[in-house]
């Protein structure tokens, strides 16, 4: 036996003696004790509560289903208790209906499954075009009434999504063309080519990595938190607020973020392009022999200016991307919080995914036009 | 017998004086406002007795235990010896009503699932929601309802304390006054004792035993409803006077 409650069988009754505290958490050992007892329909069971100090709402509706199960099994039960308090929480308890939480599923076939997939992806689609088609409606009435522009929104953005990103944007472009530069260097050596280094690392670097690099690095930093600023935005209500002042969500709130960061983004570029060369110029130094003023020389000769420009017109492109995405991905935030994590995540992903698919499509684009 | 003891909580918020050495004491089965004028610090003083918030000063005592050095596993044996209710709710976004219900009997006891179903569906039921409600998730129902169920949540595990930051607030009269009597049910039923945060003078008439008014970073009244119409201070004129 358990303490706290004992058991003794005369000949008619069975006595369940109840003592102490009769909590919640004693529930799971009484009922492992009572499993045990071998119940007969002829012997009535007598459930005895005088020695109880405390019994909650629990305890309470333990007692009730268990009796309703004896009975259900045409066995009687009967309290035996002079505490008024213990038996007005017993019958507080026993008026309840139970839910039935039970969900009947039908199950899907894989046909409807897909089909379900898909359809979702088109609506969320579809509201991807509505909100485009929201934000080039607020672009044109912007310039129509120029005045209403919010320079001090963009202002703010441009200090807080761009130039404090500088620091990061910097290292990773170095890290990367120093490691361009040393997996380059060590083929070159080979053919004893250590001067097409240069060519090398400017075309790649300027045209194609320091964009690539400085997008990466925008969507993880400056795109999450705009979609996990906005999305909490929605949560609270304060998108809401803002409506009903009279305070277009989108002049305040989109439209700075995407021009913040589309002016801002060649600037970044430039800074990656000088880092990135720059962390191969100390490669080719340490490694090839190649001094500083040989590099700069051999640069001005082999590397075109439109490579530097092909990269830098990329920027805008890649910003306006990663800001819309960001910010459609926050105000597509449902009610919980769960959803701005999976919409943060899906903000990156797909803005990362996006400017890739821009750039190759530049790619071919620039090749055919033999830019 | 006592089971609350605030001694000389001072706080401050870095230069600002939110409490200058509080002092109450709050008996077993007792329901204990809190009242005052808005930002004079009660709630805060209801998040340091919940061991939310550092006071900077002073000791409270609760359940027998000081929170000023509290090993961490006599924390959470407290934790689960009361239930709080917050002014919002503040239920998990992600999970059903009967969920968030579940939460503290899934994570503290070893019941079968029968049996927690079952007093699951009975907390639902006393704090006057419908079954029905149980499937919803807490941004498919109203600030009443997401009242109610926080409310049973708090109850899930069956405290002997019960904290309660604005309960009224936010509910229409009739389940307010629902509210009250449940509350009055309970703490005869089960000897529960009860702190809150109100703002509703109805309900401090109908439900409270006993109050301390803070004002001006003290304490300016404690004791029963039945002396508090001749004190002069100006909040407790304009509160309880302005009303009657």
């Amino acid at each position: 036996m358990c303490d706290g409650l004992t058991i003794t069988q005369t000949q008619t009754t069975l006595i369940l003696n109840f003592q102490g505290e009769f909590s919640i958490y004693k529930i799971a050992q009484y009922e492992k004790a009572l499993e045990s007892v071998h119940f007969k329909p002829s012997i009535c069971v007598e459930l005895d509560l005088n020695l109880l100090t405390y019994m909650d709402t629990s305890a309470a509706i333990f007692l009730n289903t268990f009796s309703a199960k004896l009975n259900s099994k045409n066995i009687t039960t009967r309290y035996n208790c002079n505490n008024n308090a213990l038996l007005d929480t017993l019958k507080l308890t026993k008026n309840h209906t139970l839910i039935d939480q039970k969900k009947i599923k039908p199950k899907k076939t894989l046909l409807e499954q897909i089909g379900k997939i898909n359809y979702n992806n088109f609506l969320g689609l579809l509201d991807f075009f509505a909100f485009l088609g929201k934000l080039f409606s607020t672009k044109l009435h912007l310039i129509r009434n120029f005045s209403s522009i919010r320079h001090k929104e963009i202002a703010f953005e441009i200090n807080e999504s761009a130039i404090k990103s500088l620091g990061i944007v910097a290292l990773t472009s170095f890290l990367i063309g120093l490691v361009v530069a040393y997996q380059g260097a060590y083929q070159l050596k080979i053919y004893g080519a250590n001067i097409f280094i240069v060519d090398m690392l400017g075309i790649s670097i300027l045209r194609e990595l320091a964009p690539i690099i400085t997008a990466i690095v925008i969507a993880g930093r400056s795109g999450s938190a705009y979609t996990a600023q906005i999305g909490a935005m929605k949560i609270t209500q304060e998108l809401d607020a803002m409506r009903t002042m009279g305070f277009d969500p989108y002049l305040f709130l989109v439209l700075p973020r995407i021009l913040a960061l589309m002016i801002m983004m060649p600037i970044l570029i430039f800074v990656s392009d000088i880092m990135g060369v720059v962390g191969g110029m100390i490669v080719a130094n340490v490694d090839l022999d190649i001094t500083v003023n040989m590099f700069l020389d051999r640069f001005l000769i082999a590397i075109d200016i439109k490579h530097f420009y092909v990269g830098i017109f990329k920027g805008p492109f890649f910003a306006f991307l990663i800001a819309t995405i960001a910010i459609y991905r926050g105000m597509a935030v449902k009610d919980d919080t769960q959803s701005i994590g999976k919409n943060t995540t899906k903000s990156v992903v797909e803005s990362i995914f996006a400017v890739i698919m821009c750039d190759a499509i530049f790619s071919i684009i620039f090749t055919n036009l033999g830019i | 017998m006592s089971i609350i003891s605030v001694k000389n909580i001072v706080t401050k918020f870095g230069n600002s004086l939110v409490h200058d050495g509080l002092n109450l004491e709050i008996n077993e089965g007792e329901i204990y406002g809190l009242l005052g004028p808005s930002g004079c610090g009660k709630t805060t003083l209801l998040r340091e007795m919940v061991m939310l918030q550092e006071y900077s000063s002073g000791s409270i005592n609760i359940l027998g235990y000081n929170l000023n050095n509290l090993h961490h596993s006599d924390a959470q044996s407290l934790r689960r010896q009361w239930g709080v209710l917050f002014q919002s709710g503040a239920l998990f976004s992600s999970l059903t009503l009967a969920e968030n219900i579940a939460l503290g009997l899934d994570e503290y006891t070893d019941l079968n699932k029968k049996m927690k179903e079952e007093i699951v569906s009975f907390k639902i039921n006393l704090v006057g929601l419908k079954q029905s409600d149980a499937k919803l998730y807490p941004s498919q129902i109203s600030g009443g309802m997401k009242k109610k169920a926080a409310l049973a949540r708090a109850l899930a595990l069956d405290p002997k304390l019960l904290f309660l930051d604005e309960p009224t607030s936010g509910l229409d009269p009739i389940s307010a006054r629902d509210f009250d009597s449940l509350i009055l049910k309970l703490r005869e039923l089960l000897g529960l004792s009860i702190v809150m945060v109100s703002h509703d003078l109805k309900s401090i008439y109908d439900t409270l035993d006993k109050i301390a008014v803070i004002d001006n970073k003290k304490i300016i009244y404690e004791g029963s409803l039945k002396n508090i119409k001749d004190e002069t201070s100006e909040f407790i004129q304009t509160f309880f006077k302005a009303n009657l």
